[in-house]
């Protein structure tokens, strides 16, 4: 048998007679649709793919898949060098990679002697030039009178891509090379852009690598490492090798200029920011080197 | 040993039909002949409850409000009657082509794949129908005995063995005189059906029950084959078909189409019927040819160039792409030839695909992008679409195989980059057997999951390692190679040298790229190609200037030829 519970509306002047089994248990915590914060579940941590490069795979832990991961540096610093690195290692693993190139500027060569596959490389070249177009100081003055907009056009060529690079799916590394972009050009791209690469990148396996002259997608991004050439000590094996940071080189290296060879070039990379860690990484570092494609020849 | 027919009736009419879906629920009737003496040729059912029948004058038909009027096209009843066969021979290998509207399929044997023979028909209806083609389906046990239910029962029809007569004998004498026959032909069918209307002979059954031997001795030899098609007993020869593998879609326009979106209307209609077509032959599409016919005449009007330039198809300047009607080499005609009296007729676009594909839905997105790219510069008056057959794709995945990029997606998506970059600017790298500079080209990115190991694949590795003499196995060490990024074009530069070197550096292009040169490299003298036209030889430096976020390292270059100096790249 049933007992009714019977509740007076004072406002209204009416009884409401409910069945009391019908009546549902009060909740202690009854605001529906939010999840208390202790049953949310942990995201787990990204996979780390290998960089390539030892030195950084022990700095950072490698490159995160299905995250934003910034490269910056200025000129000569080895930002290329850890791309095309890590395009290597990605296609030796067996996965398909883009590159879309803001500034044309990927050197085939450099990028077969670096190991990487280069029929599992997609490389999307941005921009106005054409390469069949060299030396040709017509084009140079007509280009340097759009450089401006030139470089806006590439910008809003390389989001594009990406949006549906990211979209298609299936790629190991994407990778964006703002490297020579204008910087002020390249802080035009909006954070919601960021955030939108972000979003879209989260559910796959893909790594999205982007190389740039400064940070530029803020908390979008779960790895930034900073490169440049060491300043500190010189430790090159070679007495003709060279080290940009260690000027003036003359005095150390006095021979002809035909005598001297490019062996390497020392790199020091900073971790900037790594999801990983849950401290601020401050000041981690790690150097390497890399050696020119000829260096190992003229060692063998 | 059983047999099925497949018929559509008013063939005309229903070829029309697959072509304009949207005319189903109408009366329609098909005209035939030179415009001033248009007569109806074909009508559909619904035509004829109004009255509308074959042999009236346009002027006679269009009196009727409701009726739509088509003019009679060859093209789409030959697509149609290629549906029709592409339709038998999904179900049996041995089809007989017996007329433009008629299949007859050999059933033995088949049961077994297709399950018992009502199921089989209707599967066949269906499938038909899928095709665009709404006909009759009949199943017996003689190959004639098919044909006469199928031309005189609408729908599904199944005979069993020995009930033909039973089956067949209400049906008119008229269903035994086929369509389309020549005219010496079609009089002697007229003689024959006069005789034997005069006897009262109307239906089968009639005629089944007539004396052999009085109706050899007035019609002869001709009378008792009537008679044993009446009864179900004749047993004639079936005659396989063997249709070369053509895939082709044609449609005429009554008005020039001058903009793209109604344009990819009608290809979307031709591209579903076409992968209809190949998936019922459980083939799929290796390459896709358009062929536009294009109407300069119209296109010369004020008002369509007014259409086409500023609302749908840009004009011809913009991507002249017209090509031969039998390839598609890019001899794009000048635009001041637009108008000139050797223009070609037809542009020509061939969509090769990296893997056999059909999806209706992305052969028209790749379509639309190619066309957008480049444009067909004319109204547009005849569409005809072709398909080159081969056998689907077959991929295993692999639980442990990285991802990679699906086929058909990746397709659509380098066709939309190409758009947004360029056509060639978008692909992987070959590197070409030279040491010039930029000695590499583009070629087509195709994400195969299992890279070709074998002979091929080695022998690209081997070339690879050829190609690139600084190759070593730098690349297992784990280890970073010095980079180039190269400036595309090379930067011009105006170079101070002291004793013959280098020594300062001013490149107006980039301010970044000048200042004293600190430290060099070189000179590494390479040439090549002498002994041709396009020669070349240059001194290469590797230099270290001071900008101000440090010091980076130039690769300058002497163009001996020339005389110029040039910024080729800088190391990173």
């Amino acid at each position: 048998m049933s007992t009714a519970v019977v509740s007076t509306s004072a406002a209204l002047g009416r009884h409401f007679v409910f069945d009391a089994e019908a009546v549902p248990e009060p909740r202690p915590f009854s605001m529906a649709g939010v999840t208390p914060a202790s049953r949310l579940s942990v995201r787990p941590a990204p996979e780390m793919v290998s960089s390539g490069i030892a030195a950084i795979d022990e700095l950072s832990g490698g490159l995160p898949r299905g995250c934003l991961t910034e490269i910056c540096g200025s000129a000569s610093s080895g930002r290329t060098a850890l791309l095309l690195a890590a395009l290597s290692a990605a296609t030796q693993r067996g996965e398909f990679c883009a590159l879309v190139d803001a500034s044309d500027a990927l050197d085939p060569q450099s990028a077969a002697v670096a190991g990487v596959q280069l029929e599992r490389l997609l490389w999307i070249r941005c921009g106005e030039s054409s390469p069949q177009k060299h030396f040709s100081t017509r084009q140079q003055s007509a280009a340097k009178r759009n450089e401006g907009r030139n470089a806006e056009n590439r910008l809003e060529q390389v989001l594009r891509v990406t949006d549906l690079l990211l979209e298609s799916g299936g790629f190991g590394v994407v990778a964006l090379d703002l490297a020579d972009l204008p910087l002020q050009a390249a802080r035009r791209i909006p954070l919601a852009t960021w955030f939108r690469f972000r979003r879209a990148v989260e559910p796959t396996s893909t790594v999205l690598l982007t190389l740039e002259p400064q940070p530029m997608a803020g908390s979008c991004s779960s790895l930034v490492m900073k490169l440049q050439a060491d300043s500190g000590g010189y430790l090159s094996k070679s007495p003709l090798a060279f080290s940009p940071g260690r000027l003036p080189i003359p005095e150390i290296s006095p021979g002809p200029s035909h005598a001297q060879l490019l062996d390497e070039i020392e790199i020091k990379a900073e971790l900037i920011r790594s999801r990983a860690e849950r401290k601020p990484v401050g000041s981690a570092a790690v150097a390497f080197a890399s050696r020119t494609a000829w260096a190992d020849v003229k060692a063998g | 040993m059983p047999f099925a027919c497949i018929y559509v009736p008013n063939f005309p009419v229903a070829a029309r039909l697959r072509a304009e879906p949207e005319l189903r629920t109408q009366a329609v009737a098909v005209l035939e002949g030179k415009p001033p003496l248009e007569k109806v040729w074909a009508v559909n059912e619904k035509a004829g409850r109004i009255g509308i029948a074959p042999g009236m004058t346009k002027a006679q038909a269009q009196l009727c409000s409701e009726l739509a009027v088509r003019p009679r096209s060859a093209l789409q009843e030959s697509s149609a009657h290629a549906a029709l066969l592409d339709c038998a021979q999904s179900f049996s290998p041995r089809v007989e082509d017996s007329a433009c509207d008629t299949a007859l399929l050999d059933l033995a044997g088949l049961e077994s794949l297709f399950g018992p023979l009502p199921t089989m028909a209707h599967r066949m209806f269906r499938r038909a129908a899928d095709l665009g083609l709404v006909g009759n389906v009949a199943v017996a046990a003689s190959a004639d005995a098919a044909l006469l239910a199928a031309r005189g029962l609408p729908g599904v029809t199944v005979i069993p063995l020995g009930k033909e007569a039973e089956q067949l004998g209400p049906l008119p004498v008229e269903v035994m005189f086929a369509d389309g026959l020549s005219d010496t032909q079609k009089e002697k069918s007229g003689q024959l059906l006069a005789t034997l209307h005069r006897w009262g002979a109307r239906n089968l059954r009639a005629l089944a029950a007539l004396p052999e031997v009085a109706l050899s001795e007035r019609l002869g030899q001709a009378g008792l084959r009537l008679q044993q098609l009446a009864r179900g007993t004749a047993s004639p020869t079936l005659v396989p078909l063997e249709p070369p593998l053509v895939f082709e879609e044609a449609m005429e326009l009554e008005h020039p189409i001058v903009l793209l979106e109604p344009l990819a209307f009608l290809l979307n209609r031709l591209l579903e019927q076409l992968c209809n077509r190949l998936a019922v032959r459980a083939l799929a599409a290796q390459e896709l040819r358009l062929t536009l016919e294009l109407d300069y005449r119209a296109g010369a009007s004020d008002e369509s160039h007014d259409l086409i330039e500023n609302r749908g198809i840009p004009s011809e300047s913009a991507a002249p792409h017209h090509e031969e009607k039998s390839g598609f080499a890019p001899n794009a005609p000048h635009h001041n030839q637009l108008f000139s009296s050797t223009r070609q007729n037809h542009f020509c676009r061939t969509l090769r695909l990296p893997l056999p594909m059909l999806d209706a839905k992305l052969f028209l997105k790749l379509l639309q992008l190619d066309l957008n790219a480049h444009p067909p510069g004319a109204p547009i008056v005849k569409i005809h679409l072709a398909a080159e057959p081969s056998r689907p794709r077959s991929a295993q995945s692999g639980l442990f195989r990285p991802p990679s990029p699906e086929p058909e997606k990746l397709e659509l998506t380098l066709a939309r980059i190409a758009g947004i970059v360029g056509e060639n600017k978008v692909g992987s790298l070959e590197l070409l057997d030279t040491y010039r500079p930029e000695g590499f080209r583009m070629r087509r990115f195709v994400a195969e999951a299992e890279p070709k190991r074998s002979a091929t694949g080695q022998k690209h590795d081997a070339d690879q390692k050829l190609n690139s003499p600084w190759l070593t196995d730098t690349a297992e060490t784990k280890s970073a190679i010095t980079a180039l990024r190269l400036f595309r074009p090379p930067l011009h530069a105006t170079v101070t040298l002291h004793d013959s070197q280098p020594a300062l550096v001013v490149c107006a292009k980039k301010k970044d790229v000048q200042g004293e040169v600190l430290w060099k490299a070189g000179p590494w003298h390479i040439s090549g190609d002498w002994w041709e036209r396009e020669a070349w030889a240059r001194d290469e430096w590797d230099i270290a200037l001071q900008n101000e976020n440090g010091v980076a390292l130039y690769r300058l270059v002497h163009d001996l030829l020339g005389g110029a100096w040039f910024v080729e790249g800088t190391y990173d």
